[in-house]
């Protein structure tokens, strides 16, 4: 194989996408369930009441069937950074695979032990060290978030490292910034708060069922008062750092940002698309156009700059430059990729050569050219393969947002009728919240397209394109993986669906 | 404190991190040979039920202890990762596709409505046990043996051609490599391993006599082919033309009896094999010659963890080559030139490993390893302090 083959690309991207969006479905319900499980027993050590036992140990089977397909879906992934983006591997693997090991050394095995004693140790510890056990297995799952979000983080905004030309890769130099990346810690806050809804979306929701049908009341109305507090919590902090996500995003990856909003041109005072539709694409211009759409003023150049007359570059602006806003066209940008490319091979050359005078010269080009590195893939292609897909990200953006401003309103309003003793009352209330357990699904795999469709074709942000990290094998194989994983998560998914739904339909009293 | 070591000692030291892992593995996989073994030592419902809940208490420090060793390996020596699993890429997807479906059966086997139904579950299992064993023997068998694959960093500059900076040599993409005999020795040999250590763990874990009695009977016969199979294994190993690297100017060159040499040349490393193979015979002969074979499980699996640590630090240490390049096309046997162009894409711990710094902070975070084991140690009493009955199956909470 001499040529780039696209073929190749996109199947592997579409396998990842696959997996790790069937991983993404049970994850999130791990990260929150684990604790609210954790709060129930805390209360049922502390009350001794029988019915908080009942509660926790209701939760927690639902949390054991949860898990064991998150881990199953969990293996493949981190495997796949070399099975099929064995160039990434390499290029990077000298910092991404450190967050990756700690992950394991210090989340996966506390989680795993203590599983184990959460599952089986109702008769052979004491409650105490059962307790502490949940709690742990709470952190460990938390934990095991933290390092791989940090990864992710890392490969939307690349820090604390430098590139070798000796060993042609990327080099850490610096743990802390790879740790405490702006994009890290806030990723690692937001997607673990939304765990944290979606925990309480999926208990409320389940809770609601059973006050519907006027079965176990006591036990749903204190798994709602548990789960809409906690939800409510969650949401607002949800939402502090999805804004804060916003400004990162402004500044450090502009095109997702603009895509987002569908923001062709740039402009000051930039009005926020509330939402909107796209018509056809207009094959002038390349652009998606609005067929209709609700815009607030002023806002968008506020969420992203807390100015609302600040600049938002648009994606005009971004691919063919706005030298008044100092913004390098896309052209120039591969031009410097290009140079940085070729200088690299001239420094191995001149290596390879003895000439030490040549390398250093060629060091240096690299070194001045080297952060549009990934651009110089793009040369002589189509520079439309730098934007990413617009009505995606878009529409995944939105949904994701006004979802997750129902969330906030549904838990107020479950904590505020259950506070006046008339939430069984409220049926129309509780069938919304039975409807809104696979709203909370769709928020979560919205929330991650944006974030990873938005920063196509990026792999590692501005130095490595997709088409430049893939493995080199044949696309047949990755079409028989791609099938072979989609009909094994598929069947395991209706799997796990038809044994969840059976396990609520037996209760908590028989569980 | 550990700025003060020098490049070359932490790249010994993370192999022997990635060894011990490695070796731990091994003998973890003892949950995956008792999986092959519920149908023909549980012949009741009941019985199986027992099998399986007293793996599946063990079942998630087996898959932890392989994502882990992954990710060790990564974060050690990324060109490994880089090449071999982008390379022999049927391999390692079907050991871990042997892993997927084990997650799920432990949890689901018993549940009703579980779609599948739970012969389905239990034939994952079985998958899991035989495959992923079989596939993981072959693929550290390859560590000795070699692979045909090249590597040139320079491919990062093509632009508007291939970039991949590695080359894995014919279609099967590692399943060629399972089929060498000697991988396939070792490969059948952790199989058996495997197995027995299932029988042993049953032992130590199980009461109910009738289970005890088949488990002996079995553990005969999977002894006596594991030792076939190893023993076979290991004397042609020592007999192999082996990896060496010049380490001058390093060149990889074939050098003979170089896993003998590396044995007498590092008798540390030969002292633990020894030691290992001893724990192992002896852990199998204590069920076999007397009546109690409770703790035999630690014999065999120390023995299990010294062998493979040894077995690994030789294909590392000593400047061996420890993934080597060579083509196994017979096309290319006679071409002196060819084959030497391949052996100087093998991988070595210097030319493999990460940076420096980045072997440093894994230092760091190495030193929390004997943390980790000191809870898992302590969790696995709490856990196994009671041998599992038949009235636990019926009881308890949470039953798989």
């Amino acid at each position: 194989m001499d040529g780039l083959d696209l073929a190749l690309v996109n199947w592997s991207r579409a396998q990842f996408a696959l997996t790790v969006m069937y991983h993404w479905i049970f994850v999130p319900l791990t990260l929150g369930l684990a604790f609210i499980i954790a709060f129930m027993e805390t209360l049922y050590v502390r009350t001794g009441k029988d019915e908080w036992k009942t509660t926790t140990q209701f939760w927690m089977k639902l949390f054991g069937i949860n898990f064991a397909i998150g881990v199953a879906t969990g293996i493949i992934l981190e495997f796949e950074f070399g099975t099929n983006w064995s160039n990434y591997s390499w290029f990077v693997g000298d910092i991404f695979g450190a967050p990756l090991a700690i992950e394991g050394i210090m989340a996966f095995f506390m989680e795993s032990t203590f599983i184990a004693v959460m599952f089986f140790g109702w008769d052979k510890v004491s409650k105490k060290f059962h307790l502490w056990s949940t709690w742990l297995t709470a952190f460990g799952a938390n934990l095991s978030a933290l390092w791989i979000l940090v990864a992710n983080g890392w490969m939307q905004l690349p820090a604390g490292m430098s590139f070798n030309p000796e060993t042609a890769r990327n080099e850490m130099e610096n743990f802390w910034e790879v740790l405490f990346s702006p994009v890290a810690i806030n990723k690692f806050l937001h997607t673990v708060s939304s765990g944290y809804v979606l925990a309480s979306l999926f208990v409320i929701g389940i809770s609601a069922w059973f006050l519907l049908k006027k079965r176990n009341q006591v036990f749903a109305r204190k798994s709602i008062v548990v789960a809409s507090l906690f939800g409510l919590i969650s949401s607002v902090y949800l939402i502090v750092t999805g804004d804060e996500s916003a400004r990162v995003m402004a500044k450090y990856q502009p095109m997702k940002f603009a895509a987002m909003e569908g923001l062709y041109d740039g402009k000051e005072g930039a009005p926020l698309v509330a939402m909107g539709f796209f018509g056809k694409k207009s094959a002038e211009s390349q652009r998606e156009e609005f067929a209709v759409k609700l815009e607030i003023p002023n806002f968008l150049s506020y969420m992203a700059f807390l100015d609302p007359n600040a600049f938002v570059p648009g994606i005009k602006d971004l691919v063919h430059g706005n030298p008044e806003r100092g913004l390098v066209p896309y052209e120039q940008r591969i031009a410097n990729g290009k140079i940085a490319i070729e200088a690299l091979a001239a420094y191995k050359n001149a290596k390879k050569a003895g000439d030490e005078a040549a390398a250093i010269e060629a060091e240096k080009v690299f070194r001045a050219n080297f952060k549009d590195f990934g651009y110089g893939y793009y040369y002589q292609r189509d520079i439309h393969e730098l934007i990413p897909h617009v009505p995606t990200t878009f529409y995944a953006f939105h949904t994701m947002v006004i979802l997750g401003g129902w969330f906030l309103l549904m838990f107020f309003l479950a904590l505020f009728f259950e506070y006046k003793n008339k939430l069984e009352n409220k049926r129309w209330l509780l069938w919304a919240m039975v409807w809104t357990i696979p709203l909370g699904f769709i928020a979560q795999q919205t929330g991650w397209i944006v974030a990873e469709v938005g920063r196509q074709p990026w792999v590692i942000q501005d130095l490595m394109p997709t088409i430049a990290a893939v493995s080199n094998i044949e696309v047949t194989n990755v079409q028989i993986t791609f099938w072979m994983f989609f009909i094994t998560f598929t069947f395991l998914l209706i799997a796990e669906f038809r044994i969840m739904f059976k396990q609520i339909d037996k209760g908590p009293s028989q569980a | 404190m550990f700025e003060a070591l020098s490049y070359s000692f932490l790249q010994h030291y993370w192999w022997a991190i990635v060894s011990l892992l490695g070796a731990l593995l091994v003998f973890l996989l003892f949950v995956q040979g008792g999986q092959t073994l519920i149908f023909s030592i549980g012949k009741t419902e009941l019985e199986r039920t027992m099998l399986i809940n007293t793996l599946g208490r063990k079942w998630e420090f087996t898959f932890t202890t392989l994502v882990t060793f992954g990710g060790a390996f990564f974060a050690s020596f990324p060109l490994f990762y880089s090449t071999s699993f982008g390379g022999a890429y049927w391999v390692w997807i079907l050991i871990l596709f042997a892993f997927i479906v084990q997650a799920v059966s432990y949890e689901y086997r018993t549940k009703p409505n579980n779609f599948l139904g739970q012969r389905t579950y239990e034939y994952f299992l079985y998958f899991n046990g035989a495959i992923g064993t079989i596939l993981l023997g072959a693929a550290v068998s390859t560590f000795f043996t070699g692979s045909a694959f090249t590597i040139d960093k320079m491919n990062l500059t093509n632009i508007g051609s291939n970039p991949a900076i590695s080359y894995w040599v014919g279609p099967a993409h590692g399943l060629e490599a399972a089929l060498v005999i000697q991988n396939l020795a070792l490969g059948l040999a952790v199989f058996f391993l495997s197995r027995v250590l299932g029988l042993l763990y049953f032992f130590n874990t199980i009461d109910k006599d009738v289970i005890v009695e088949r488990s002996r009977k079995s553990l005969l016969i999977n002894s006596a082919l594991f030792l076939v199979f190893f023993l076979f294994w290991l004397i042609r190993l020592l007999f192999l033309d082996g990896f060496a690297v010049n380490p001058e100017t390093n060149v990889v060159f074939l050098e003979p009896y170089k896993y003998l040499h590396n044995f007498l040349q590092m008798p540390i490393v030969l002292i633990i094999l020894l030691l290992g193979v001893v724990g192992v015979l002896y852990g199998i002969a204590m069920p076999l010659l007397k009546k109690d074979g409770t703790k035999s499980i630690w014999f065999a699996g120390t023995g299990t963890v010294l062998t493979v640590f040894a077995l690994l630090l030789n294909a590392g240490y000593n400047n061996t080559a420890f993934y080597p390049s060579y083509p196994w096309d017979k096309a290319v046997i006679d071409n002196t030139e060819a084959i030497n162009a391949f052996m100087q894409s093998s991988l070595t711990i210097e030319n493999s490993s990460s940076s420096q710094f980045t072997l440093i902070v894994m230092s760091y975070v190495s030193l929390l390893v004997p943390f980790v084991l000191a809870y898992v140690f302590y969790a696995w009493r709490a856990i196994n302090n009671k041998k599992i009955t038949e009235d636990e199956m019926e009881g308890s909470s949470h039953v798989y």
